[in-house]
């Protein structure tokens, strides 16, 4: 490798976001009198967040000759099981339900 | 779950299944002899059986896309006889059904797929100057599984019997429930290990674009054929994996039992159907991106001038890609799940001619002003774009929902799609075959014969396929095997089957080229750049050496290699350059997964478990042994047999 090694000041700041959103998590969980629906929501955002962190500060997505084809590829992903997951619901219960 | 009636598992009684049965036998008989007799045996298995250079695969891959395109268009000829005049006997409701299914199956999946990925193996590796694809031996591997799943769905007919439910295979009649027999279980299992071949090539192809490109060539520097491989390819890496886990699920309800598409046990049937377009609509977009790639490239040739709208034609493939995800509703319009989503799929469908009308007109403006050569490739080009603008004109009709609760299920549908499909690929797939033919052989094809080919063709496609869109409009519905004497479109599907004579005419003339061709090598043999085309596979001798390239080339600009001559550079080789070339060793262990993976297919569809899951595991048990043996060194070509090689079209120093 010829790049500089530089203090890896992304990975420190993404490790405490992600031990501050997950002891977030648990307070939010066992801390509060919210429904449950409003809990899971409120969780739920926190581990997609916390994915993206990870995937974008951790894993060397962006990093290298090809992170951008990385990246491309993972919203790709992303993008074609929303399309397939979220669709075929859609199709299969819009209109009158045929379930 | 076994119903199997293992007494009467050779499908006899039919007089042409026991003929087509006779044939298979002494063809076969034939095959075996002369390979004993020319001694050919060692050759086959030392240069074909076991090769991992592309462009053998390729060829390999491209007949038996042409062995599996006669099959299919026997089955067509069988179902126009069958409804050339009313109340024909000729074949009956079962066999007129499995000749529909595997007509369509076979057509889609193990004519236009293998032909065009054989394409893609051959060019694309060429026009991007790399000396293979990324990894050779697993194309092979890709090669042996696709051929075992054709084999294994062609065998069907007479062991077992016929898949029956249409290419499309909808529950429920699709299941057990109502087809009892093996026939449609050949269907999921054949379908699923070609799957797993072209969902291999898909990973190899995008990853041989993306990392093998020589010095210079940036994505938007490629030729158009190698763009369209890359969308593809794309495309086949995201809808392929839907159809592998429809067709699992399909699996386990058949042979396990399972309810995934039942009408009991909780089972949804249109989940299915939803499955099935999410990778069936992509999929024929997969088999025309390629066919207009090849298009684009015969064109330019032909017309002298560089591509018009280069740039406007790689957008418009990528948005025909993105389009292709979202409109897979368009095939079931009529499932009656409501206004509303039959309105946002009607508007995703109807922005699809977007794309492609900007294709076709960047087409007409390549030949604008361009000197025009009318050579057996250019006038299949020429004949391609009014073909398919009829195809995309009757698409745009079809996708207006509230039109195709009228136009669903007829023969207006059936018009459609083959001119889509065979104005489209078949048509490409023969400007394709002409045009590269000398690249790979040294000689052209005959320009008499070719026309002969062209002509016949295309004037029968148009009289088979042009009286249908009256007959669906007149109430001919598709897949019925008989209709009454008094029905008004009698006459147009006795027209039809008069076109289907021709076509089979111009197949005949087809093969007869072919084989004339070949005796006359010497007098048809070419330069390596017979047409004075303008992409990089032109810069090499014809035929190819293994090699590919003796010294990779470097480009800077979009059609590097016409410019090249243009400017009178030399492509005069100095001995002392070649370093030694290093190439992969050819492998047998490819082909004895196809052959075992072509067992575990069979053991499936006759319910035979512990049979299936030992040759399941000799399968994972070859992928074992190839992750401790894949440490392999290769072999090296030295620069005095490059350059022998070489002098065949350049000179050496």
């Amino acid at each position: 490798m010829t790049e500089k090694r530089k203090f890896p000041i992304s990975h420190v700041i993404s490790y405490l976001l992600s031990v501050g959103l997950t002891i977030l998590a648990v307070f939010f969980a066992l801390g509060t009198n919210l429904s449950k629906e409003t809990i899971m929501t409120i969780i739920g955002s926190f581990a997609v967040i916390q994915a993206g962190m990870q995937l974008f500060m951790f894993m060397n997505m962006i990093e290298g000759r090809d992170g951008w084809m990385k990246v491309t590829h993972t919203i790709y992903a992303i993008a074609m099981a929303v399309i397939f997951v979220i669709g075929s619901y859609y199709v299969l219960t819009a209109g009158h339900p045929i379930m | 779950m076994v119903d199997i009636k293992w007494d009467r598992i050779l499908v006899t009684g039919e007089p042409l299944i026991t003929m087509a049965m006779i044939l298979i036998i002494l063809t076969v008989l034939g095959v075996v002899v002369a390979l004993t007799y020319f001694k050919k045996w060692k050759w086959l298995w030392k240069e074909w059986l076991t090769t991992v250079d592309h462009k053998r695969i390729g060829i390999m891959y491209i007949i038996l896309g042409l062995v599996m395109f006669v099959r299919g268009g026997i089955d067509a000829l069988m179902m126009r006889a069958q409804t050339a005049v009313p109340e024909n006997t000729f074949l009956s409701a079962q066999h007129y059904a499995e000749v529909f299914t595997t007509h369509g199956t076979i057509m889609i999946l193990f004519m236009a797929m293998p032909v065009l990925i054989g394409f893609m193996n051959i060019i694309m590796p060429l026009q991007i100057g790399a000396r293979d694809v990324a990894f050779p031996h697993m194309n092979a591997i890709s090669f042996w599984l696709t051929t075992a799943g054709a084999l294994l769905f062609n065998i069907s007919f007479i062991v077992g019997g016929s898949p029956d439910a249409g290419w499309t295979m909808y529950f429920p009649l699709a299941g057990k429930e109502f087809s009892p027999g093996v026939g449609n279980t050949y269907y999921f299992v054949a379908v699923q290990i070609a799957g797993f071949g072209t969902l291999m090539s898909a990973i190899n192809f995008t990853v041989t674009i993306m990392k093998m490109r020589t010095k210079g060539m940036t994505l938007f520097k490629m030729p158009m054929f190698t763009w369209t491989t890359l969308i593809s390819s794309l495309i086949m890496i995201i809808a392929f994996p839907v159809f592998t886990i429809a067709l699992l699920a399909a699996t386990l309800d058949r042979v396990y039992g399972a309810h995934f598409f039942t009408l009991s046990g909780g089972g949804l049937d249109m989940l299915w159907n939803n499955l099935f377009w999410m990778w069936a609509h992509p999929e024929v977009y997969i088999v025309i991106l390629p066919a207009f790639g090849m298009i684009s490239e015969v064109v330019a040739a032909f017309s002298k001038k560089r591509l018009f709208g280069y740039h406007s034609m790689v957008w418009a493939i990528i948005i025909i890609s993105v389009l292709s995800m979202i409109v897979w509703v368009h095939h079931f319009y009529t499932m009656g799940v409501g206004p509303v989503v039959n309105s946002i799929f009607s508007i995703t469908t109807l922005l699809i001619a977007v794309p492609t009308g900007i294709k076709m007109f960047n087409w007409l403006f390549t030949m604008r002003k361009g000197r025009i050569q009318f050579t057996v490739p250019m006038l299949w080009a020429l004949a391609f774009i009014p073909t398919f603008l009829i195809g995309g004109v009757t698409g745009v009709m079809l996708g207006m929902a509230a039109a195709d609760f009228h136009y669903h299920n007829t023969m207006f549908l059936i018009a459609h799609f083959h001119y889509t499909l065979v104005g489209g690929v078949v048509y490409a797939v023969f400007a394709a075959f002409t045009y590269w033919w000398p690249k790979v052989f040294g000689f052209k094809l005959g320009e008499k014969l070719g026309k002969w080919h062209f002509w016949l063709f295309n004037i029968g496609f148009n009289v088979t396929f042009f009286p249908m869109f009256f007959a669906g409009l007149d109430g001919a519905i598709r897949r019925a095997y008989t209709y009454s004497a008094d029905a008004p479109y009698a006459p147009l599907m006795f027209i039809s089957f008069i076109g289907t004579l021709f076509i089979a005419a111009g197949m005949i003339a087809f093969v007869m080229n072919v084989i004339w061709s070949i005796k006359n090598r010497e007098k048809l043999a070419c330069g390596h750049d017979p047409w004075d085309a303008r992409t990089l596979e032109w810069a090499t001798a014809s035929p190819v050496p293994e090699y590919n390239f003796a010294i990779l080339p470097e480009v800077n600009e979009i059609d590097a290699y016409w410019y090249a001559k243009k400017r009178n550079e030399s492509f005069a080789l100095k001995k002392e350059d070649i370093k030694p070339i290093h190439l992969p060793n050819n492998s047998g262990q490819p082909f004895i997964m196809g052959v075992i993976m072509f067992f575990v297919g069979l053991f499936f569809v006759f319910e035979l478990h512990v049979p299936a899951f030992i040759a399941s595991g000799a399968f994972f048990f070859m992928m074992l042994l190839r992750s401790f043996t894949s440490y392999d060194e290769g072999r090296y070509v030295n620069p005095e047999e490059v350059a022998k090689k070489e002098t065949s079209w350049r000179e050496v120093s």
